[in-house]
């Protein structure tokens, strides 16, 4: 079927100075030069090296742990065990909440004292003079268990009477999402098309591991300079290392990649507690095999959708079951499991839906947050099972799409679509840039497959999110912006400095961010949910609004016109009409200095607030707003070896506006390489809570040979909530690409594999089963 | 464990060093010397990220012994150029967006120069080729790859200008 792109609505953006132009990043160059510096890039005099012993075993009770030897070990400083802390409550739920209690049973334990629940349980912290030392004192440490029975497979957990991890049934979150009446939309369907998705555990593996370094200095202010996506942590550390608020002082760097394996706690606390017992400085570097033994994974999913479907293609209910992994603690698997569950339905108005989701612990790795945060899973069954619908339907999968995508003021699962919604017009441009199938070549099958997907930005709206920043002017002219947003790499800097210098009519290299410290950056909130463009993004457009009122107000003194006939570029306040009525900001700033007029401003900027939804029903506002867009791939399948390659790659967002269009593209093909990546060939082996993929060796991440260049396509539709209508793409760009790739492979094979990765061998197993027909009923 | 005094020219300065057989070229760059932005990632080969030179030739310093690497040129993307004064490999990765988080960024750019050295015209194949084995997370490659191409056509043009070495 040829599909043309559709006509988009028309919009009207403004034309802007520096907002909408793909400048170059400000972090860029330090980046190409080599002197940007990373947590493990600084070290101190006198500076110790430490190391954390782990536990061996999945699920034990600690009978006996004796750490003398590697205490006495020459050029051993200090080995602390869970007996040395002044408490060891580790906080694991949701950073950055204001005035919202923690969720009952999610603290963990910072050392473990008697009990280890997974295999890289954190129990001894050692300082010694070299890292050799404390490496060699780690082997000192005599610990003895006694094993319990573990489970390690969510459904066996669940069962009444499986090992208990997580008291009282290993259930450590549950939601429900209902509106209309399954039961008489499934009666109202033609056909019911029932499937079963499974996707793996994944791991960030950002190329930077986990670091940081901690001292403390004259005032017995105790500093950690780490890799962070969220300095607010410090009132954590604060809480497990015994010290007021006010006596930490996270310094956060720029981070080597973060996708939410560094939005929980890393080493913080570790290396607090090390420099406050030493009183000395001391640095913590993971090896890549202790990061991916430490940090969480991306949650393995089982999902089962039952769909109601009319035989001319439209949806009439869906029931939805989800079974997350969650592992051995907590973290973020409840809030994950919402957005999984809040996806489930994906970008389509469904009236009859019922989703059940649970999240159970088990004697695994933890998961936690990964870009996308649950919408990534959601769509890789959501997307497959419209492809699956559409093949019962005999219809186009394209077209079945149509038929059911979401509208502006439609209801998704649980609310409103108040902007944009550009299912169709991302959709067709997708499957219009695809093209023409390339020819199949004998046992080489070709497969052309694409996804739809609506993703939230901005954090959940019951907790009530606020991001500050601050913006001034200086007396030469030349602008500084204070605000705590970490920047992962994504150019989060880069976007609110460009915001300011549009706003304050300077170029962007007299524009300078101060960042990332929870001490002397207003505080902005956490860089996870792609929410800094949207909320600090706004707080910097707002402060420097505000700054950019008082400079126009003096200037309309000075030139006697009213403010509405002035502006500002290149560093002058102008008047329109005028060319030769300009004055400096420097010449400016002086006269406002004068008079006692304040050129700074610090904003709050609020996101909507609301209350939580109804437990029962799960109705009601969750997510500020959406990203909608579509992945499309063309794979060649080698049937004899189940080999896939991918040949084209497309993707097409509508991200609002482009605030840095080269910036966008990189994040959107970014993150579809990790989609893709997450297609083929991502898995985090666990067996019996072993990691079988302990490095880069053996968990494989795409390559630059593994992947064509993915065609960006950016389209604008204004109605965004950040700053000049911008969406946020960071999370989104991951979402539609793996189900784009299973629904290709489909497409070449004529058969379905329903989990990921699309190993050679799954594919073969599908091969030979396409090849029979009687196999090849849906399963 | 015996010591041996080598002998390290990095980035043009001479260094002078006791120093085991077991310890890597990697840490010695880093920790003894502070040549941080050669970056470690994984400390076996599978990254890239600790890209350097090695008499022009591109070698993951954490495979490398600092043994082997006495009386060597080694070459980090340091000692390529500064922010005021640039190497064109560094401005196009720096203006195409080829840096994201940065971490992978002076082992790829080393990379490249040991590819545009022996190649100053490659295609996209062998672009993507000569990269493979370093690791990037954010970018997905494309405008790694579009910033080595850019470079390779700045090179070629200053080449060809008068006063080029052509």
């Amino acid at each position: 079927m040829k599909i043309q792109a559709k006509p988009l609505p028309p919009v009207q953006l403004p034309e802007l100075r520096q907002v909408g132009k793909p400048v170059r990043r400000v972090d860029a160059m330090g980046k190409a030069v080599g002197t940007t510096r990373y947590a493990a890039d600084m070290f101190m005099p006198n500076m110790l090296h430490t190391k954390v012993f782990r536990s061996r075993v999945p699920f034990a009770r600690i009978r006996h742990l004796d750490v003398s030897k590697a205490a006495s070990l020459p050029g051993v400083v200090c080995v602390l065990t869970a007996a040395d802390l002044p408490t060891s409550v580790l906080v694991t739920d949701m950073p950055g909440q204001t005035g919202q209690q923690r969720r009952k049973g999610s603290d963990a334990h910072v050392l473990a004292s008697d009990v280890v629940r997974f295999v890289g349980d954190p129990i001894a912290l050692v300082a010694a003079e070299t890292l050799a030392i404390a490496e060699q004192a780690l082997e000192l440490i005599e610990i003895d268990y006694e094993e319990l029975p573990a489970v390690f497979d969510p459904l066996e957990a669940m069962k009444p009477g499986a090992p208990v991890i997580a008291a009282p049934d290993n259930i450590v979150a549950r939601w429900k999402m209902r509106k209309g009446c399954t039961k008489t939309g499934m009666e109202a369907a033609d056909l019911i098309v029932e499937n079963t998705f499974n996707v793996p555990f994944v791991d960030h593996a950002y190329l930077e591991p986990e670091a940081g370094l901690a001292w403390l200095d004259d005032r017995d202010v105790l500093n950690i300079r780490v890799c962070t996506q969220v300095v607010e942590h410090f009132r954590s550390i604060a809480l497990a290392l015994g010290i007021p608020h006010n006596k930490l002082h996270i310094q956060g760097t720029m981070v080597g990649g973060g996708f939410g394996g560094k939005e929980d706690i890393t080493v913080e606390i570790f290396i607090g507690l090390l420099a406050l017992k030493t009183r000395r400085p001391v640095l913590m570097e993971y090896t890549r095999e202790e990061s991916i033994q430490a940090h969480s994974k991306r949650h393995p999913f089982v999902i089962t959708h039952r769909t109601g479907v009319t035989y001319d293609g439209r949806i009439t209910a869906a029931e939805i079951k989800m079974v997350a992994n969650s592992g051995a603690y907590v973290y973020l698997s409840p809030y994950v499991l919402l957005y999984a569950t809040g996806a489930a339905t994906g970008p389509y108005r469904i009236d009859n839906v019922l989703i059940e989701s649970v999240a159970v612990a088990t004697n695994n790795p933890f998961t936690s947050a990964f870009r996308g945060f649950g919408v990534p899973q959601a769509a890789a069954a959501h997307e497959q099972q419209m492809d699956e619908i559409a093949k019962r339907l005999n219809m186009d999968p394209y077209e079945l799409r149509v038929k059911n995508f979401l509208k502006t003021g439609d209801y998704s699962a649980n609310q409103k679509i108040t902007t944009a919604a550009w299912l169709e017009e991302t959709a067709s441009r997708v499957v219009e840039a695809l093209g023409d199938k390339t020819p199949a070549q004998g046992p080489i099958k070709v497969g052309q497959g694409f996804a739809s997907y609506m993703q939230s930005y901005g954090r959940i709206t019951w907790f009530h999110d606020t991001s500050q920043a601050w913006v001034g002017l200086e007396m030469d002219g030349t602008v500084v912006v204070r605000s705590g947003i970490p920047d992962l790499g994504a150019g989060q800097i880069s976007a609110v400095c460009q915001i300011a210098s549009e706003v304050l009519g300077v170029p962007m290299e007299n524009v300078v961010v101060y960042n990332t410290d929870s001490a002397l950056t207003p505080l902005s909130g956490t860089t996870t949910a792609t929410r800094q463009l949207y909320m600090s993004g706004n707080a910097v457009y707002m402060a420097a609004n505000t700054v950019r009122g008082v400079l126009l107000d003096r200037a309309s003194k000075h030139f006697e016109e009213p403010v509405e006939n002035l502006d500002i570029a290149n560093s002058c306040v102008f008047v329109k009409s005028e060319s030769d009525q300009w004055i400096s900001l420097p010449e400016l700033a002086a006269k406002c200095a004068a008079e006692g007029m304040h050129l700074a401003n610090l904003a709050l900027f609020k996101a909507p607030f609301t209350s939580p939804i109804d437990p029962e029903t799960g109705q009601g506002q969750i997510w500020p707003d959406f990203t909608f867009g579509a992945h499309g791939v063309e794979v060649a399948v080698d049937t004899e070896t189940g080999e896939i390659t991918l040949l084209k790659s497309v993707a097409c967002h509508d991200v609002g506006r482009a605030v840095n269009p080269a910036a966008v593209e990189g994040q959107i093909e970014g993150g579809a390489v990790q989609g893709l990546g997450y297609a083929l060939m991502e898995d985090v082996i666990v067996e019996n809570g072993i990691i079988k993929t302990p490095s880069l060796s053996e968990y494989l991440i795409p390559t630059a040979v593994d992947v064509p260049k993915t065609k960006v396509i950016i389209l604008e539709s204004g109605t965004g909530l950040g700053p000049f209508g911008a969406k946020g793409i960071g999370e989104p760009s991951l979402t539609p690409a793996a189900p784009a790739v299973a629904n290709a492979v489909a497409n070449a094979i004529g058969a379905r594999i329903y989990s990921l990765p699309l190993t050679p061998e799954k594919v073969l197993e599908a091969v030979a089963r396409a090849k029979d027909p009687q196999d090849n009923a849906t399963q | 464990m015996e010591m041996k005094l080598i002998t390290l020219k990095v980035n043009g300065r001479k260094h002078q060093l006791a120093l085991p057989p077991n310890i890597t070229l990697l840490r010695v760059l880093r920790e003894h010397l502070n040549y941080v932005d050669v970056k470690n990632g994984c400390e076996k080969g599978d990254c890239g990220a600790c890209t350097v030179l090695v008499n022009g030739k591109a070698v993951n310093s954490c495979l490398m012994l600092a043994w082997q690497a006495d009386g060597a040129d080694i070459l980090t993307d340091t000692g390529l150029g500064t922010s005021q004064n640039p190497h064109p490999i560094q401005s196009a990765f720096a203006e195409a967006g080829a840096a994201q988080c940065g971490y992978c960024t002076p082992g790829m750019i080393m990379a490249a120069k040991a590819l545009l050295d022996v190649n100053p015209h490659p295609n996209e194949a062998v672009i993507r080729e000569a990269i493979s084995g370093n690791l990037c997370r954010c970018t997905g490659y494309g405008q790694i790859v579009r910033a080595i191409q850019m470079a390779a056509d700045r090179m070629e043009a200053e080449k060809a200008a008068p006063g080029g070495e052509a």
